[in-house]
């Protein structure tokens, strides 16, 4: 064999602290090796051409470079080797950054590492073998889990490049968040006007299907293939015969039901349509307050109905749906904030979230878009609003900030402003974070144009004066002062969190979240909507914190990548996978048993049960390998004698 | 059923009432407080504030005397000497700290001190509601009290075990069973001004006129406290805060087990409510017309 070392310097990254030539000279003395050298930037043009160039000119059959971590470049290096005509996997990466140069400042142990771990990485090419990747069909129909802004948008770009979409929402009506909110800073125009549109266009396009008050019950299958178990949850309404005139819950009798849409600031009937602009405007009775469900006595929506559609028998349904990728668009929900026991802990009625301010304020709303107190129903003439309600705030373990809620405050008091002209707001606040377009003018506007007053400083306790009122004790940190303000109104900046059972989808799509139940991308910088799951890409708030303008922004990120892998009509599957000896297999069924992805079979062959690895769902993880108490799976670029090469490499 | 008692000073001078409704109202309990023997002062706040390893030494002399006796679980009135203690016990879990300790006092500390406790949480340990409830005599269905613990009964949390810091529910639960109406006191752990009556009077009259004020305007008839300086300071400089406020009060202010003996029928002698700057008379007469409404109406029904 003929090998082919480079050491690159990364510019000072590595070479600072690693002797690249030295470790060059080194690598020459190594079996097989039969050129070595250092170069500046291994992964730029330049650095690539030259291994190209050493490929032809020393015939070589196999290359090592020793640079960064093989999780950005090695697709990069194996595109390089491919061009020059050897088989992709006949190249291996040393780290020597992340692993070397970093992490220690002593050159001379940094520069014997980087030997020794090209050393390791010759020993495993020396035992490399070509693989080829197989090629699959692929679905061309995709699957967006959520129907809030960044699902929606996600939805009808994939339509519109003629994808076929399912569109699976939890609740009765896609919209999500955006569909509560009264008006949407910067520009203050009205937030269903504006999403309205895109909800009719959802119901319309021929090419979405969208299934509502249903949710993903099971996932199996790989990219291109993916197979998607879906449960549609029991509305007690035939929706095909619906027509969303309204009658049933004009006539209802059980008034008192929690208004969940409007965020339980008002009451609503058991069988009702969240909202005027619903889509679909179908009736869900909620079985929790239904006098029917509940007491088997009632029956007035049945009577009452037109079309004959309430059915109070009906069950869950299952779906299941074949498609090639999915999108996860989950958004996210108000974290519990009676934990501030100092802000009543949710006893006070007129200290309310923002979200339910701005149900008060939207003319759908229970209050018809008058501000008026929860308590007495009397407008207020004071409003404080104090940001950063369980948002980086570690003593109740929530150091993040949620993006948005400056924004949102400043357009609340604007609002404010225009609803009731003689009130005056109070904002308390950390810091103004208002780095968008038009963002920074917006705050200040409210500052200057509104007179709002800015206090920075956090809030200590909240409390009712025993006359109708509310104490607001906080800080201005500004001034080095105590503040104390009567208000009749206390709005909170509530933070937020990941969407309730965010993990457990995680779980079912196989992609990571993080400790708060953040979906992971796959980049922190470079790829923001894909995750580690090939076809499983990600689109709003269940990605992290972020407004409309990158919450639509990234629905439409994630179509173009959902559009780009349907572009192809077949895709290749990593031939990195699980093979196994069926002359040593016993049929013992440990690893398809122990196969997180359903990637074994049995089979028989000639008369006896042997274990059948399916090339094209294998993910490579190695977990048969592990598991096989007969030595007889491999898998295929990390098999037993190249990994024991790497070891003797290192210990002989 | 005896239990080892850390009385605290407040208890032989200013708070001399409290200590002897506390033990009144144990006493009808069956909680009998021993006193461990040749105790001394916590150190109160200036010991803490000028040094914590003597303000830990005059703890950990109190509570080596409570193990050396066999003691598993001391109990004290005062949230100060409680807080005291029991940053003491915490702070004498490392070991160079207990070594110091030892030092000054010249006598090697045991090893594992008792538990220390609230006679507040010792009495809920010790029975429930219903036990509670069998011992009232008086009814308090007329009075509506204002709870009030004050900053350092629940603070820090992780030291003291008071239940919700901001928000603790124990002295409702007690009062509740004895039938009084009990206010959701929104400051309830909000600060009196402790011992800042002496250097900085204005703020703790600011401070307590807060309270004061609060509980008026919430038409409490009386407020409830477990600390003798908050006792000291809404009740004895009651005035001070009217003045710095520029109100008129005239709010009692009595310990949780005045109003508990009161419940249980005890004289104001037992309870020593004579000690009270604002007398608790109007209490006692409210009480007093309440039971006679009630009896000439159940006589009434009679006729």
């Amino acid at each position: 064999m003929r090998i082919g070392v480079f050491i690159c310097h990364c510019g000072s990254n590595i070479a600072a602290t690693v002797d690249c030539a030295k470790a060059a000279e080194i690598a020459k003395s190594f079996p097989d090796v039969v050129y070595a050298a250092d170069t500046m930037y291994t992964c730029a043009e330049p650095g690539q051409a030259a291994i190209e160039a050493a490929i032809h000119e020393h015939k070589l059959d196999g290359v090592v470079v020793a640079s960064c971590s093989p999780r950005m470049h090695e697709a990069t290096f194996r595109r390089t080797v491919e061009r020059a005509g050897l088989n992709r996997y006949m190249f291996e990466m040393a780290n020597i950054r992340e692993h070397v140069s970093w992490i220690g400042k002593d050159k001379e142990a940094n520069t014997n590492k980087t030997a020794e771990l090209v050393k390791m990485a010759v020993a495993k090419l020396r035992n490399n073998s070509p693989l080829t990747a197989k090629t699959f069909d692929v679905t061309k129909k995709v699957l967006v889990i959520g129907g809030g802004v960044a699902g929606i948008q996600a939805a009808l770009d994939c339509a519109e490049g003629g994808v076929p979409v399912i569109l699976v929402e939890r609740e009765s009506t896609i919209g999500g968040k955006m569909a509560k909110l009264d008006k949407t800073f910067p520009t203050v125009d009205c937030s269903a006007c504006i999403l309205g549109p895109k909800m009719v266009d959802v119901a319309q396009h021929p090419n979405i299907t969208l299934y509502a008050y249903s949710e993903v019950e099971e996932v199996s299958g790989y990219v291109g293939n993916f197979s998607v178990k879906i449960r549609r949850r029991a509305s007690y309404v035939d929706w095909e015969k619906c027509t969303g005139c309204g009658a049933c819950s004009e006539k209802c009798p059980s008034k008192k039901t929690p208004d969940a849409f409007n965020e339980f600031t008002g009451l609503t009937t058991a069988i009702n349509i969240p909202f005027p602009q619903a889509i679909p405007k179908k009736a869900v009775i909620n079985a929790a307050h239904c006098r029917q469900l509940t007491k088997g006595k009632c029956g007035v929506c049945a009577k009452t109905c037109p079309t004959g559609a309430i059915d109070y028998a009906m069950q869950d349904a299952f779906v299941t749906e074949e498609v090639g990728c999915i999108v996860a668009a989950t958004g996210y929900e108000l974290m519990d904030w009676t934990v501030y026991q100092e802000y009543g802990g949710g006893v006070w009625p007129d200290v309310i979230t923002s979200l339910q301010y701005e149900r008060l304020l939207s003319a759908s709303g229970p209050t018809g878009g008058h501000i008026v107190r929860p308590s007495d129903g009397r407008e207020p003439q004071t409003i404080v609003f104090i940001q950063c309600v369980g948002s980086r705030d570690k003593s109740i373990g929530r150091p993040y900030c949620s993006g948005f809620c400056c924004m949102y405050t400043a357009k609340q008091t604007i609002l404010t402003k225009d609803h009731l002209p003689w009130s005056r707001s109070y904002v308390f606040y950390m810091d103004i974070r208002a780095p968008g377009k038009m963002y920074d003018e917006f705050t200040r506007r409210a500052v200057e144009e509104y007179g709002v007053e800015y206090i920075r400083g956090r809030v200590s306790a909240i409390y009712p004066d025993g006359q109708g009122r509310y104490v607001v004790m906080g800080a201005d940190t500004l001034l080095g002062e105590q503040v104390e303000i009567k208000a009749d109104m206390v709005v909170l900046a509530v933070g937020i969190e990941a969407a309730r059972g965010a993990p457990g989808l995680a779980e079912k799509l196989r992609i990571s979240y993080d400790a708060y139940g953040f979906y992971m991308e796959s980049h922190v910088k470079l790829k923001p909507v894909e995750t580690n799951t090939a076809g499983v890409f990600l689109a709003g708030v269940c990605q992290g914190a972020k407004d409309i303008p990158a919450s639509v922004a990234q629905g439409s990120a994630a179509a173009a990548k959902v559009l780009a892998l349907f572009a192809r009509d077949k895709l290749e599957n990593d031939p990195q996978t699980a093979q196994v000896d069926i002359r040593r297999c016993v049929g013992c069924g440990k690893c398809i048993r122990c196969c997180p992805f359903g990637a074994i079979k049995d089979s028989e062959i000639r008369g006896e049960n042997k274990a059948q690895v399916i090339e094209t769902v294998c993910q490579g993880c190695g977990l048969c390998t592990a598991t096989c108490p007969q030595g007889a799976i491999q898998l295929a670029h990390a098999t037993d004698n190249q990994i024991l090469a790497e070891v003797n490499a290192l210990c002989r | 059923m005896n239990y080892a008692y850390y009385p605290g000073c407040s208890a032989k001078g200013s708070s001399a009432d409290y200590e002897k409704s506390t033990q009144a109202v144990c006493g009808m309990l069956d909680m009998n407080l021993v006193d461990i023997r040749d105790w001394n002062c916590c150190g109160s706040t200036p010991a803490h504030a000028v040094n914590t390893e003597l303000s830990a030494a005059l703890c950990a002399r109190n509570l080596d005397i409570a193990a050396q006796q066999g003691v598993q679980k001391l109990l004290t009135s005062c949230p100060s000497c409680l807080s005291n203690l029991r940053h003491a016990a915490k702070r004498m879990e490392d070991p160079a700290f207990h070594a110091r300790v030892d030092e000054l006092l010249d006598n090697p500390t045991a090893l594992k001190f008792p538990a220390v406790t609230s006679v507040m949480q010792g009495m809920a340990a010790h029975c429930d509601a219903d036990e509670i409830g069998r011992h009232v005599r008086r009814n308090l269905g007329a009075l509506s009290l204002a709870p009030y613990y004050g900053c350092l009964m629940s603070r820090p949390a992780e030291i003291m075990d008071f239940g919700d810091p901001e928000n603790p529910t124990l002295m409702e639960s007690l009062l509740g069973a004895c039938g009084a109406k009990v206010l959701e006191f929104p400051l309830k752990t909000s600060c009196c001004g402790a011992s800042y009556g002496i250097p900085e009077r204005e703020m703790t009259a600011r401070l307590s006129a807060r309270i004061l004020q609060l509980a008026t305007d919430m038409e409490a008839d009386a407020i409830i406290v477990a600390c003798p300086l908050c006792q000291m300071n809404l009740d004895l400089r009651q005035k001070q805060a009217a003045n710095s406020a520029d109100a008129r009060f005239n709010m009692p202010v009595l310990y949780f087990t005045q109003i508990m003996g009161l419940a249980f029928g005890l004289s104001g002698d037992d309870l020593g409510l004579d000690k009270l700057r604002v007398g608790a008379d109007g209490l006692l007469l409210k009480i007093e017309q309440a039971a006679s409404a009630q009896r000439g109406s159940a006589e009434g029904g009679k006729a």
